[in-house]
């Protein structure tokens, strides 16, 4: 257990960099980049919280799905070159203000509360357990979710049919 | 190590998510704060959920991974729409029901 504050403070290094390159680079295409980065970091840090079927997932659906995605928005509504894609930001301040102000009052709630300091030692294989819990306990939000997907997919493509 | 730092760097992510989302004059850049925002709450539901070895929390963080999903490509699917009808995608310029 001695390599996990390496492993955390080097993957939080990460996430916060290329999170922050996210919302601060000017050209949007490399703003997708870095959050397909910034994604892959956050499925290291489920590994490191021995969560590996839900690294797998974030990779799968995030890093691979909505990267996929957000290119092809890009892509049909954006110039990838020239002058439209800088992004300028007009309210820098207030926004750093606002962002800056709630995650002072994070930590500061935070620090008031304690917290549990070491991890308990999960029972069994979690895999299993998240499988079993999605169907047995947890199936009726399970198949809502699956008509919500189905609804969500409908959506996405009668608004992106032909016009007519 | 403890519950804390997961729960510390889950707040800076959310508010570097925040920052985007109000700063951004791009929908698909604000979409991508949402994104990052998101992404700030599955991690610190998977670090309460590891805590108090409870399997809860991450049976919770796939279904919000699958919803975040299902957001995003309605969102992206509304951008690309709205840009056939405006020719425009910055949020500022979208002032349609502005009286």
């Amino acid at each position: 257990m001695t390599t996990e504050p390496i492993a955390f403070w080097f993957l939080a290094i990460v996430l916060v960099g290329s999170a922050l390159a996210v919302v601060l680079s000017k050209n949007l295409f490399h703003a997708v980049l870095w959050l397909a980065l910034a994604l892959t970091g956050t499925a290291g840090v489920f590994l490191l919280l021995d969560a590996e079927f839900l690294a797998a997932v974030q990779l799968l659906l995030y890093a691979g799905g909505i990267i996929t995605i957000v290119v092809f928005a890009i892509v049909v509504t954006e110039r990838l070159v020239g002058e439209r894609l800088t992004q300028t930001n007009m309210r820098i301040g207030g926004g750093a203000l606002v962002s800056a102000v709630l995650l002072g009052f994070i930590v500061v709630v935070l620090g008031k509360h304690p917290l549990a300091a070491t991890r308990p030692e999960m029972p069994g294989d979690l895999t299993r357990a998240i499988g079993q819990a999605v169907l047995t306990r947890y199936v009726l939000p399970f198949e809502l979710l699956a008509v919500l997907m189905l609804a969500g997919m409908l959506g996405a493509i009668y608004f992106a049919r032909p016009e007519d | 190590m403890g519950l804390q730092p997961y729960l510390i760097l889950s707040a800076v992510v959310f508010c570097i998510g925040l920052f985007g989302v109000t700063t951004r004059r791009n929908m698909i850049g604000i979409l991508l704060g949402i994104e990052l925002m998101m992404n700030a709450v599955n991690i610190n539901l998977v670090a309460f959920a590891r805590y108090t070895a409870q399997v809860t929390g991450m049976v919770f963080t796939v279904f919000t991974i699958c919803i975040t999903v299902t957001e995003a490509a309605l969102g992206l699917a509304i951008v690309i729409l709205l840009f056939r009808v405006r020719r425009t995608v910055m949020a500022d310029h979208l002032d349609l029901l502005k009286g």
